[in-house]
């Protein structure tokens, strides 16, 4: 099929991404019969699925035997704002469980209730104890257990190797993809039938992140290049809760299962905050003193909701709120105290890695004192616009899953609902492309073309003998987009951004590397930048143009929700053969209308 | 506050050699950190392994002061005054200055007969926590491969590679006989090809597991100890020759059947 000038290989699904969406796509491709080929950035077993640590929300009832589907599915859609596509969250909350079960089958030990079936945990948004979880390591088992499986299945696994492009066929169908071993800097060229995008986020971006540095958004931009449409890119969620101290870690993650297991948050003067920051919309169900709210942990018939349980837009932009009044902790952020309220013994058992991670690195023992955090770069909402029940974007033959596809979540995702979310679309992207490729209109040719010219950009950094530092230029975006794009945005910081955002793809035009190709991470950092650059773009023009305050997205100059800009979700996109670099058009288009029967779930909530 | 020095390796397969490199010094920084910084200024082409930086991933186990550590995890503040010496790990192949090739892991990986439960019933399987629990400290691994780099029988013996699949896979080989749901009886396997029999306990491997696995005790001992069990016991032999697969103990059993 391919004359390709470099390494090749062939598969009927190639899969870029081995996180847990990559994987769970895998194991149902090769379950059908198909030859499967998966790409990663990194080794196997290290994506940032292992970083979850609070559970997989699935409404099996283990706990609360009052959960189902449907509270699971009007949670999801509150917490989303309802910007979400509903039939994501309705297939969601519906397949959740037996995606857990399946886990179980495939060697997962999850946590178990005194009857013997899997523990359910409390978290902000899920009405009922819904996470299946493992301690506060939940994702490392998720990532392991579907490891294993592929593994075990004899897939193949192309690792440290980084994808540049999407490659077409003639008819604009996929075809394929061109990337660069980095042990060696050598290019290899994939063709495949069908190619599923599982690449993550786009947190890298911002300064103060919980991401690794794989979180460049590479699917999203290589979607974005080969004509895919991505949606709702401003709505990008400050996880509540990340180290603020020292300095070296601020950003990393501290799980929401603190708050879950008892933990609440405090001011520097003691005070329980989140009580004054309770939104009409969830005042209904929410407790109104501390003497309720702690009833509720030991039985939820005996109280209402703890307000440190809120989604997770809200208590960021709580906690925001009391750091700029000058309520904030000495490093700039808040204190998150578990100390007094669960006994030593508890504390490790529940939270082991937590205790770890701020006993080593911050010389914080949680068990007697406080934790100071604050708001981080964590997840973004935003992404691929796919169909429902395939996946399938709107470019034939490409299909994404997990946080690079866009609509599950609407404009804020639920804690526990990511790693529910890989497992339910990563299955139906291996459904969906395997049905593609039964169709049988797959792709026929291999534009090398495209490989050619993806291949010469890489290369040009080692061409120019003055240039700059790419790290300088991750810098400086990173602290740009942290300050003009952040958690509270407004119209003039949004308008400088998108200026500045050109500025930052003239100065990656301009980039010179030293030292040869083999694992040279400037150079790989230089082959990064392009997406980060996309990515922030669609999330500055997203911004810009939803002029209302709602979810992950945050406008000072709009700071209410508006029913007019609740009707669209904002689609970025690229002209058939443009450059990364040339101009994105944004359009609105509608949200997707939630039919009669799903509708009355939502107004009983109301 | 004053200066850091790292001492790094440089170099790839062919050859290589020591690099100083001295920094002001970061408050409350890790080793990754001031790598990090090395490679943003006066070094862009530094190779090294990292991904989650918070000790979750393992990706970025080098030698530290020529112990086995997670850079991301090192304290500089905790490290004895001076120069500190960061070298790729030892025993697996160079790729470049601190990334090794760790191939050889993945191939034990390839390995390991899988899980092979009964079908699960209506609801989900009933197990118990204190039967779970066994297998979720070996579960806690985050595979950063310290335990292999350290173990002697491949540290320094490149052939044993072939025969033997070091503490990572013990404990997994553990896991799995001690899994709730699992059918599969692998000690033949682990006494044959997998060279339990060449681990004499030095605990070499607990001591730098970054998770506080107890590798030895929990694991190669009691695995051994099956091995042991199922091959010398003249009982045991006998059921073995009547019976192909026989469990240790009725408490592997241990799933209970839906009332």
């Amino acid at each position: 099929m391919t004359n390709s000038p470099y390494e090749h290989h062939e598969y009927d699904v190639l899969i870029i991404g081995a996180g847990g969406a990559g994987l769970r796509a895998a194991i149902e491709a090769k379950q059908r019969g198909l030859k499967v080929g998966i790409i990663t950035k990194s080794l196997l077993g290290k994506a940032h699925t292992v970083m979850a640590e609070g559970g997989i929300a699935a409404a099996m009832g283990n706990v609360y035997e009052e959960d189902n589907w449907m509270v699971h599915f009007r949670d999801t859609m509150r917490g989303g704002k309802y910007l979400n596509n509903y039939r994501m969250a309705e297939l969601h909350a519906k397949e959740a469980p037996d995606r857990v079960w399946e886990l179980e089958q495939w060697g997962a030990l999850f946590d178990r209730t005194k009857d013997g079936k899997i523990l359910q945990r409390d978290f902000g948004g899920h009405r009922y104890a819904r996470l299946a979880h493992v301690g506060d390591r939940t994702g490392l088992e998720l990532i392991r257990t579907l490891q294993q499986k592929v593994v075990s299945m004899g897939t193949d696994v192309f690792m440290e190797c980084k994808v540049l492009r999407l490659i077409h066929d003639s008819a604009g169908r996929v075809a394929g993809c061109v990337a660069y071993w980095r042990a060696n800097g050598e290019f290899v060229t994939f063709s495949a039938k069908a190619v599923i995008l599982a690449t993550g986020g786009v947190g890298k971006s911002w300064k103060f992140t919980s991401n690794s540095w794989e979180g460049t958004g590479d699917g999203h931009a290589m979607a974005l290049w080969a004509g895919a449409e991505l949606i709702d890119m401003e709505c990008i969620q400050f996880h509540p809760t990340g180290m603020v101290w020292p300095l070296s870690v601020r950003g990393l993650l501290v799980t929401e299962g603190v708050r879950g297991d008892g933990g609440v948050l405090r001011n520097s003067e003691g005070k329980r905050f989140m009580f004054d920051y309770v939104a009409d919309m969830f005042r209904a169900e929410t407790a109104d003193s501390e003497e309720e709210a702690d009833r509720w942990y030991d039985d939820h018939a005996a109280g209402r909701r703890p307000p440190e349980l809120l989604p997770r837009d809200e208590v960021a932009r709580a906690i925001n709120t009391e750091v700029k009044a000058g309520r904030g902790s000495p490093h700039g952020g808040v204190y998150l105290d578990i100390a007094s309220r669960r006994s030593a013994e508890v504390i490790r058992r529940r939270l082991p890695s937590m205790y770890h991670q701020f006993m080593e690195l911050a010389g914080v023992d949680i068990t007697r004192e406080a934790m100071e955090i604050g708001p981080t770069c964590h997840y973004i909402m935003g992404g691929v616009k796919v169909d429902a029940e395939t996946t399938a974007t709107k470019v034939p033959g490409l299909f994404a899953a997990g946080e690079v596809a866009g609509g599950m979540h609407g404009a804020n995702r639920l804690g526990g609902n990511s790693l529910s979310d890989l497992i339910v679309f990563g299955r139906r992207a291996g459904i969906g492309a395997a049905e593609y490729i039964e169709a049988g209109s797959v792709a026929t040719d291999f534009d090398l073309g495209e490989v050619e010219a993806a291949i010469a950009e890489a290369l040009a950094p080692f061409e120019r003998t003055s240039g700059e530092n790419p790290y300088d230029i991750q810098r400086d975006l990173q602290e740009m987009m942290q300050s003009n794009v952040g958690i509270i945005r407004t119209a003039s910081e949004i308008d400088e951004a998108i200026v500045e955002l050109e500025k930052f793809s003239e100065r990656v035009q301009n980039i010179a590397i030293k030292g040869g190709r083999a694992y040279n991470p400037g150079w790989n950092l230089a082959t990064d930048l392009p997406s980060m650059l996309s990515v922030s773009k669609c999330t500055a023009r997203g911004a810009r143009e939803r002029k209302e305050s709602r979810g992950g997205h945050t406008r000072e100059d709009f700071p209410k929700a508006s029913a007019e800009f609740g009707k669209v979700n904002f689609a970025h996109s690229l002209p058939q053969g443009a450059n990364w670099h040339d101009e994105i058009s944004t359009n609105p288009v509608p949200v997707m209308t939630v039919p009669a029967e799903l509708q009355a779930l939502l107004e009983e909530a109301k | 506050m004053g200066d850091v020095t790292l001492r790094v390796w440089r170099g790839d397969a062919t050859g290589g050699d020591f690099e100083n490199y001295t920094l002001p010094q970061g408050e409350g920084e890790v080793v990754l950190d001031v790598i990090h910084r090395i490679q943003a200024t006066e070094a862009t082409d530094l190779a090294c392994r990292w991904n989650c930086k918070a000790g979750k991933c393992g990706s970025c186990a080098v030698e530290i002061n020529g112990q086995p550590r997670l850079m991301c995890m090192t304290r500089m503040d905790t490290l004895p005054e001076g120069t500190v010496t960061v070298t790729p790990m030892k025993t697996f192949p160079i790729i470049r200055d601190l990334v090794t090739d760790v191939s050889f892991n993945y191939a034990m990986a390839e390995r390991v007969p899988a899980l092979l439960p009964p079908p699960m019933p209506e609801g989900g399987y009933r197990m118990f926590q204190g039967d779970v629990e066994r297998s979720q400290e070996f579960r806690k691994c985050i595979e950063c491969f310290m335990c292999q780099d350290v173990c002697h029988v491949i540290r320094d013996h490149e052939e044993n590679k072939q025969h033997y699949a070091g503490p990572r896979f013990f404990i997994r080989y553990a896991e799995l006989e001690m899994h709730p749901l699992d059918t599969n009886d692998r000690r033949d396997l682990v006494r044959e090809d997998m060279g339990l029999g060449y681990c004499n306990i030095t605990k070499c491997c607990t001591e730098v597991c970054p998770e506080h696995i107890k590798i030895t005790d929990n694991a190669i001992i009691p695995l051994k100890e099956r091995v042991v069990d199922a091959h010398y016991d003249p009982v045991a032999w006998l059921g073995r020759k009547i019976r192909r697969k026989t469990k240790v103990s009725a408490a592997d059993a241990a799933v209970q059947p839906l009332p």
